[in-house]
């Protein structure tokens, strides 16, 4: 199978931006870990008392906390959850009880120290441990590895395994703006959000950060990852912080939110996914968390607050969309998706996925041509402003402005949090838009968006369900006819380009067949049933509804179901 | 909230015309109050005899023909011009805004911005991607996000009389409606909070269709059992609108909805009123339009809301029969008959 060819790189390598590991913002928190935790448990209890400010109140907090911890204990127990957890929090109900019988004084002391505990525990399983030598070392494995795998699969040779013809860039493609990254980690603290597909994303992007020359990122990584051992051991050492979707309570989502905040604040590049969990739909995200993203816009509200000059640190935030031929979970989240639409209710996060069928994947990867690519967007300030190569924020004319004045009341910088919850959904619509203008489009994307929309118009009668459960065999397109319609899609996706709308790979150009065949080659490559594919007859057809669904939902949003047809 | 040293500083109200002119008085009565008209003969004449379109002005009031110098001494400022110049003079304030501005809008109208060599007659179809709130012109516009609305049933000349009136102010910023409220209220003057920015100008905007239709009938002699079905049906044609462009329902039964609808609809003062009665009397929409000292905002409303509803495919009644009298050359009996007979049973089906 022939090597989709993007554009080479011009940038084969950078340069470390900072020179030793020492000067990293990273490493210094994870150096000062007991005092940096110290501080956040502080600031976090400071923010739960204000949440909760009432005795009373906080009481109630707490036995709820207890009753939920206890039940996710006995519904749903994972293998990185601490082995005290079930003695630990049955000991908190327990002093919880015997509040009852004591002093109101010495019960308000002993609450206090319960929260105290409490928060402090989940401050030190949130945090991350970065450790340099580990780093490295797990850096270096995984360069090694990656490498080799690449190196023979494409050549199919013993002994191909030791050469070095292929490196990870010429299977993964980072375009966008990259210098502008690069500049921007330099003047100011980055605050990166990727769209989330796959659980592979955190894996990639923590190899995109070192390869473009970035020191590490603190990012928020599900916990469910660490179940995967392999996973764990790297993502510990890349500087990932643990993010329990499983927990709920009030307190602990406040030491999350407050750990992300004075980490930013010290300066940390933070990375999170702010979908908060893979798309179920295959969707490029359009509701992201803003729980996390408010993070970032109260840290730069308490850096302008605490710094009176105009030497305040900078937080920007730089979209980015990873864009995969392939989504190794797609049959699972697709039918998650499908399961619970309609009803409000959270996906169960489960994970069927261990280190053998990580490996499996890894190398299924590497021995066939499915590439991957990275666009990084253009920097935002936090109010959703781009801003140019110095820092400086922009209005849409181009005209500097002083992002200060936005958090500014009668020449003061003020704390209204109520404003703020304003400009966290004001940010995270603009991430959105950059997403989807960002988003490149693959050959693949297109031939699943097309031969998808194509047969949901032969069955107008019928609604997505009822579509959906449709017999595979029964969906034929004659090519000509899809090679018709592909042919307008891609001509208004040239348009959009144009307009700055959408960018796409250089592999969708040129010759109409060779962009279809390298589309249907690669759709959901490694998927036992594939989406789609030509018949012996030359007829577009399909063995798996659902996942072509998935594939088809990525350019969903752009208003292209209009030109089907 | 409230801090000495902001007192100071003076307030802007932009445009001086007739409800510009009030709300820069009731301002004026807790602030000094910066007011800007485009004209400078405008400004002259209220520095010589301190009245404006009859209004005798506060003499806290200080008019202007200096937008800089405006924004620069004003934190929060009151935009009141019509919709049809409503985009024109944020293109020349915004250079001189910062986002620490507040813009509170008094104007009930849609901004329509068209591809070149277009009118809203030829143009295909029209969508919310060319008719915008003027809240949405100002973030379009400009830095400025805290960015809120006046709306209710506020008829300057009652105002002007310091008779009893409330407003809505609305703004997702607490801290906008907060600053609003401090600012205008009084004792003859309530002001409501409404979060939902949006609705709450679509409500405004709406009413003035309903508005004409109310003027129509009086013009025609009708009493008040007419004018209760107008009104009533009205209001639910507002909330299918509104929904259809954006806003939720509750916003249509507050103040800026029922309240206003109710004050416009019976008020011979109000100018869109005037037009529907006017009409119904028997002249033409040019006469009408030529001998208007200030714009209606309800005509050109008609012409967006009925061509914007044709891409959503809602069919609002009211505004498609309005729409054939006043452009179509239908008269307004026809339209009352035509109405009158149209099948339609269900009262209520949207709560």
């Amino acid at each position: 199978m022939e090597i989709l060819e993007e554009k080479k790189n011009k940038n084969i390598g950078y340069k470390p931006i900072l020179d030793g590991i020492p000067d990293w913002p990273v490493y210094q928190l994870s150096k000062n870990r007991k005092e940096f935790l110290e501080e956040v448990t502080q600031k976090a209890m400071e923010q739960i008392r204000l949440l909760r400010p009432s005795r009373k109140q906080l009481l109630e907090e707490l036995e709820t906390t207890v009753f939920r911890e206890q039940n996710r204990i006995k519904r749903n127990r994972w293998r990185v959850d601490p082995k005290d957890d079930a003695r630990f929090w049955a000991r908190v109900k327990n002093d919880l009880i015997e509040l009852g019988s004591k002093s109101a004084e010495e019960a308000a002391k002993k609450e206090e120290d319960l929260l105290h505990e409490i928060v402090l525990r989940y401050a030190k399983e949130i945090a991350g441990t970065f450790n340099p030598s580990s780093y490295r070392f797990a850096r270096e494995v995984i360069k090694f590895w990656f490498v080799r795998l690449l190196n023979g699969a494409r050549v199919k040779k013993f002994g191909a395994i030791f050469r070095n013809r292929y490196s990870l860039r010429d299977k993964i493609h980072i375009v966008g703006k990259v210098k502008m990254l690069r500049r921007l980690a330099k003047k100011g603290t980055v605050v990166m959000v990727p769209t989330h597909f796959s659980n592979l994303d955190s894996i990639l992007i923590g190899w995109v950060i070192h390869s473009i020359g970035l020191p590490a990122f603190i990012y928020g990584a599900g916990l469910n990852l660490f179940n995967i051992s392999i996973f764990s051991y790297f993502m510990n050492s890349l500087g990932a912080f643990k993010v329990d979707r499983r927990k709920k309570n009030l307190p602990y989502l406040e030491t999350l939110k407050m750990y992300s905040n004075v980490a930013i604040q010290k300066g940390a590049h933070s990375l999170f996914f702010p979908g908060g969990t893979r798309s179920r739909s295959g969707r490029i995200e359009k509701q992201l968390k803003l729980g996390l993203l408010s993070t970032a816009v109260e840290a730069q509200r308490n850096i302008y607050l605490e710094s009176e000059g105009t030497d305040a640190r900078k937080i920007f935030v730089v979209p980015v969309t990873l864009n995969y031929h392939f989504v190794l979970e797609a049959p699972d989240l697709i039918e998650d998706y499908l399961q619970v639409k309609g009803q409000d209710r959270y996906f169960v996060e489960e994970d069927n996925y261990g280190s053998f069928q990580f490996i499996k994947f890894l190398f299924k990867f590497f021995t066939k041509g499915s590439n991957i690519s990275v666009s990084i967007g253009r920097g935002l300030d936090v109010m959703g402003n781009y801003v140019d190569d110095e820092g400086n924020s922009l209005d849409a004319s181009g005209r500097i402005i002083n992002a200060r004045e936005y958090f500014m009341t009668e020449q003061k910088v003020t704390v209204d949090k109520q404003r703020e919850n304003e400009y966290t959904r004001m940010l995270a619509s603009r991430v959105v838009t950059e997403y989807h203008r960002i988003n490149r489009v693959f050959a693949s994307h297109l031939v699943a968006f097309v031969a998808f929309e194509m047969w949901l118009r032969k069955y107008p009668r019928l609604d997505l369900f009822g579509f959906l459960r449709l017999p595979e065999e029964d969906l034929e397109i004659p090519y000509d006819e899809f090679k018709e319609t592909f042919k307008k899609v891609r001509k208004e996706i040239y348009r959009m380009k144009e307009e700055g709308k959408v960018r796409h790979a250089t592999h969708l150009k040129g010759d109409l067949d060779v962009a279809i065949r390298r589309g249907l080659e690669n759709v959901g490559i490694f998927h036992v049933k594939r989406p789609l594919l030509r018949a012996r007859n030359g007829n577009i057809i399909t063995q798996d509804l659902n996942v072509l669904y998935y594939y088809h939902n990525r350019l969903v949003g752009y208003d292209l179901e209009k030109f089907i047809g | 909230m409230t801090s000495k040293s902001s007192s100071d500083k003076p307030v802007g109200v932009i445009g001086a015309g007739n409800f510009g002119s009030v709300i820069a008085n009731i301002l004026a009565n807790n602030r000094k109050v910066l007011l800007y008209a485009r004209d400078e003969k405008v400004v002259s004449t209220i520095l010589k005899t301190r009245k404006n379109r009859g209004h005798e002005m506060h003499p806290n009031v200080t008019p202007t023909d200096d937008l800089e110098s405006l924004a620069r001494q004003c934190d929060v400022i009151f935009p009141i011009v019509p919709s049809a110049h409503f985009r024109a003079m944020m293109k020349k304030l915004s250079p001189y805004l910062h986002p620490y501005h507040i813009l509170i809008h008094g104007t009930k109208g849609f901004d329509l911005q068209l591809p070149k060599g277009e009118t809203i007659e030829t143009v295909k179809t029209l969508s919310r991607e060319q008719v915008k709130t003027m809240s949405e012109v100002i973030l379009e516009e400009s830095v400025v996000v805290r960015v809120g609305c006046l709306a209710g049933p506020n008829l300057s000349r009652e105002l002007a009389q310091r008779q009893p009136g409330a407003t809505v102010v609305a703004s997702p910023f607490q801290e906008v409606i907060q600053t609003g409220k401090r600012l205008l209220r009084n004792e003859r003057f309530q002001v409501y909070e409404n979060p939902d920015l949006v609705g709450v100008e679509l409500a405004g905007v709406l009413k003035n269709i309903i508005a004409i239709a109310s003027g129509g009938l009086s013009g025609l002699g009708y009493g008040e059992n007419a004018k209760g079905l107008l009104i009533s049906r009205g209001a639910v044609e507002m909330v299918y609108l509104g929904r259809v462009l954006g806003g939720n329902t509750k916003a249509f039964l507050g103040v800026a909805g029922i309240g206003d609808l109710v004050a416009t609809c019976n008020s011979p003062m109000s100018r869109n009123y005037t037009v529907g009665y006017r009409l119904a009397k028997g002249e033409t929409l040019q006469q009408i339009m030529d001998d208007m000292q200030e714009v209606a905002e309800g005509i050109n409303t008609v012409r967006i809301t009925k061509k914007c509803a044709e891409y959503y495919k809602a069919r609002p009644l009211i505004t498609d029969t309005l729409y054939k009298v006043l452009f179509e050359g239908m008269t307004v009996q026809d339209a009352v008959d035509y109405l009158m007979r149209y099948p339609l049973n269900v009262d209520i089906d949207f709560v």
